[in-house]
């Protein structure tokens, strides 16, 4: 069985001390190990940005893909590689600006993999621009006067888009995470996990304080119901998405590799000729 | 008297069964033996719902259509108005009754109620039918050779329709009989020297058979035209055999999907045209900096921007080349038969695979939506090579942090070992930044000078390897003229050059089907063999000669024919303009 220290590579991450990103990197590496995985049975795909060196800082294979399009690497490799667990990264901006529409899609095709989305509300890599998330009137050097465009709702936007699993964590909260992570792989079908995971350089707004002070987690909610997709989007509404914990979860929707039929017939692994029948039965198409 | 050959044409409105008129036809006359090539013609003179559909019917293969024909079938008014003025002289046209037109040229035209014929014997949606009886008896066949097809077409509807439509085809034949007893048999087939079974098909169709055929079992998707039908005989097979396509949002996603799964250890492919080659620039980038096997199907459209989305043009060269970004190593098919349609997209995926890098199969609209007769694919000669991938048994055991050397330099030839992630002790990592031996980010520059000769180092090695990069029919060692093609306007050429050669002349044709990396060295040796080069192309700005002036040093003189309309290419103008500069 693998250890932690099976899944260390003894790189030092370009990330500024006290960045939120090591906390995740901590959390993904107990979550792994408490699933018992192998490392060469984890593949971390990236795209691009503080975040996107994610892969290159776990010993597992790694891809570091380009800006905004992990997750429709990450799905393809899936698919071909069904043994394979997947687990793509990205911040804000490549999820939420560039890779937006690949995002909403990876959540409706419902493929099993895990999406981690580090959300520190700026651009830290490119030193200090808006990001989609960024809340109004955050002053930044592309919005010298304060950012005056609605932030996305990552979370209201994974409901819209008919996600399975929406879960929360915080930077700050290890063992939370840890347990949120682990739930998140073990869910069949696609899982989102959104991290508030501040950037202590370029955001002195949405700091780990702003944070600590407005989080909620939903266990603390009375009656909180995950399975009531209604209800979670009031609670979203009300708390203005600050919220930690499994959100949502739906089992009764089959994942994509059910529907598809991939769950019971997958040979993409087997790559040779045809048998003689098949072919012959393939030209029976154009006499 | 037979005939040389043979050109059918039908023209009418969408929904008239146009299409299954022309499918019939050609099948059975597959059937029976004769050589086809089918192409359905839009025009962009005409608004609203005409098509028209062409089958030339030969003895020996033939790979395009000829601006005339012999029969012309008439459903509407556009096809009298447009398609009757390209009509032989010796020509027969069946124009539908109820269209009443004026027709003034030499060719016979005659008035046939398709309609009333189709509903005494069926419904009136048969008319099709009818003049299929019609062409049936004036082509002089006999119901017998067309009843097979019908059976197979409309048995999954029920042998009572199977039965009508037999009634409509035999009365078409029959009212030639009686009304115009003069047409019977009077535009007789080709004589049949041998018989061989065919495949008759499309050309869009053989690119997915070979992609299936290759092992492919993985591609993503988005739709356009001429590329579309790529991936819906993909989602028709793929499935039963294990295998999955995915229409998705974008071209972006479809060639980073495919991307994807070929890093996972699929066969993986993606097919587009002009826009959708645009977007996928980013990712064939990936590709190449990853190594990774991807393979994409794209079929030309006039450009650019969305440009003559249905319309005939070979102006991606460049794009299909140079579109991504950086010192990229890939590699640039061009097939120039839908034959090599087929054997070029199984081949592409060897290729990718052995020398780890994207290849793209540059095919143009003619190519995608022609459907020809082609012989059947030789299964045996069918070779799967996957290159070097490392197997997990020879691998030595690795812990953290030691990683495997995935992009190891050592070789001489660039091809380092592949690992399919999920393989034991085969740990390593993957990144489109310039990278170290074992995929960890670098900008050392001796690393980084490394690495980039390591991935052109490959192409080196492929081009000294790979022996289909021309067709070549070039018998003068001293030559009057060298013709020079790509992709579709092979069949075109041959035919021009064939008639230019009755003529007493001396003309060689080469056929480009490597473009990237370029064949400089093997074309040379023609070119130095010809008094005149002439390039043909579809586009305005001569990009295959600009590939030719770029690659070989001293290059002569050469002479341009472009044609950017948005049409195919016809012999007779070809010939033409041949002879403008010969």
């Amino acid at each position: 069985m693998a250890v932690l220290q099976d899944f260390k590579n003894n790189v030092k991450p370009n990330w500024c001390p006290g960045c939120g990103d090591y906390a995740v990197q901590m959390a993904l590496q107990k979550a792994v190990v408490q699933l018992g995985m192998e490392p060469h049975e984890l593949a971390l795909v990236c795209g691009i940005g503080c975040s996107g060196r994610f892969s290159g800082y776990i010993y597992a294979y790694g891809m570091h893909t380009t800006h905004g399009r992990a997750l429709p690497f990450a799905q393809g490799l899936k698919l071909a590689n069904p043994k394979l667990n997947v687990i793509a990264c990205g911040g804000d901006g490549d999820g939420m600006a560039i890779g937006l529409g690949h995002t909403f899609h990876a959540i409706r095709r419902n493929i099993n993999i895990t999406y981690v989305l580090m959300d520190n509300h700026v651009y830290g890599l490119t030193k200090g621009q808006t990001s989609p998330r960024s809340d109004l009137g955050f002053k930044t050097k592309t919005t010298p006067t304060g950012n005056i465009e609605t932030p996305v709702s990552t979370l209201e936007m994974a409901l819209a888009a008919g996600a399975t699993f929406i879960g929360q964590g915080f930077s700050l909260q290890l063992q939370e995470l840890t347990d949120l992570l682990v739930a998140a792989v073990r869910h069949p079908g696609f899982s989102l996990v959104n991290v508030f995971s501040p950037c202590v350089t370029f955001n002195k707004v949405n700091t780990y304080e702003w944070f600590k002070d407005k989080l909620v987690d939903v266990k603390d909610i009375g009656g909180y119901d995950a399975g009531d997709k209604g209800a979670v989007l009031n609670h979203v509404l009300e708390h203005e998405g600050l919220l930690t914990g499994l959100l949502y979860e739906n089992l009764t929707k089959p994942s994509y590799e059910k529907i598809s039929g991939l769950a019971k017939n997958n040979q993409m692994q087997s790559v040779k000729k045809l048998a003689p029948d098949v072919f012959s039965e393939l030209l029976e198409d154009f006499y | 008297m037979k005939s040389r050959e043979i050109t059918w044409q039908a023209g009418g409105q969408q929904g008239e069964g146009l299409e299954s008129l022309g499918e019939i036809l050609a099948s059975a006359l597959n059937h029976l033996g004769y050589e086809l090539y089918g192409f359905r013609q839009f025009s962009s003179r005409i608004k609203g719902g005409h098509t028209n559909y062409k089958l030339r019917i030969a003895a020996k293969a033939v790979g395009t259509i000829h601006k005339s024909c012999d029969l012309l079938i008439a459903l509407d008014k556009d096809t009298m108005q447009n398609e009757a003025l390209n009509i032989q002289e010796q020509g027969i046209i069946l124009v539908d009754s109820i269209l009443a037109q004026d027709y003034s040229g030499q060719a016979r035209c005659v008035a046939i109620p398709f309609k009333d014929i189709a509903q005494k014997h069926g419904s009136q949606l048969q008319k099709n039918i009818a003049a299929l009886g019609c062409t049936v008896a004036v082509l002089g066949l006999t119901e017998e050779d067309l009843e097979e097809t019908l059976r197979k077409k409309f048995i999954a509807k029920g042998a009572e329709v199977v039965a009508e439509n037999v009634a409509v085809l035999k009365a078409g034949i029959e009212y030639i009989k009686t009304e115009v007893p003069s047409l019977l048999g009077v535009l007789p087939l080709p004589e049949l020297k041998h018989k061989e079974q065919h495949l008759f098909i499309l050309g869009n169709e053989a690119m997915g058979f070979g992609a299936l055929s290759a092992g492919a079992k993985f591609m993503a998707a988005y739709p356009i035209t001429p590329a579309s039908e790529v991936m819906e005989y993909m989602v028709k097979k793929a499935r039963k055999l294990g295998g999955q396509m995915l229409q998705v949002e974008d071209e972006i996603a479809a060639c980073t999907m495919a991307t994807g799964a070929a890093y996972g250890g699929a066969r993986a492919f993606t097919a587009t045209s002009g826009p959708g080659l645009s977007l996928m620039s980013e990712t064939i980038g990936l590709a190449a900096m990853t190594e990774t096997p991807l393979v994409i199907v794209h079929s030309q459209r006039g450009g650019p921007s969305t440009g003559l989305p249905t319309k005939h043009e070979q102006s991606d060269v460049f794009a299909a080349l140079y579109n991504t970004h950086g010192d990229t190593a890939k590699i640039v098919l061009s097939p120039s038969t839908i034959e090599e349609g087929f054997y070029d997209t199984f081949e592409a995926f060897n290729l990718a695979e052995e020398y780890q890098c994207p290849v793209i199969v540059l095919a143009d609209l003619q190519l995608s939506l022609g459907k020809q007769t082609m012989l059947i694919p030789e299964y045996d000669k069918m070779e799967i090579r996957r290159g070097n991938i490392v197997e997990a048994s020879s691998l030595p055991p690795i812990k953290a942090p030691e990683y495997f050397p995935r992009y190891s330099v050592a070789q001489t030839d660039g091809i380092s070992g592949r690992i399919i992630p999920g393989t034991p002790n085969g740990i390593c990592l993957g990144t489109g930044l310039e990278h170290d031996e074992s995929g960890r980010p670098t900008e050392a520059k001796d690393m980084r000078i490394k690495q980039t000769e390591k991935r052109l180092q490959k192409m080196k090695t492929f081009l000294a390897n790979y022996k289909k990069a021309l067709a070549v029919d070039a018998p003068y060692s001293e030559a009057d003229a060298l013709v020079i093609g790509m992709t579709s306007t092979r069949s075109c050429i041959a035919e021009v050059v064939e008639i230019l050669r009755q003529e007493g002349k001396k003309i060689n044709h080469v056929q480009v089907r490597l473009l990237l990396p370029f064949p400089a060295k093997e074309l040379e040796q023609y070119i130095r063999q010809a008094k005149k080069i002439i390039v043909v192309e579809h586009n305005a700005t001569a990009q295959l000669a600009g590939l030719i002036r770029m690659h070989i040093e001293q290059c002569p003189h050469l002479e341009n024919i472009l044609q950017y309309d948005g049409d195919i290419m016809y012999t007779e103008q070809l010939l033409a303009s041949c002879k403008e500069v010969l």
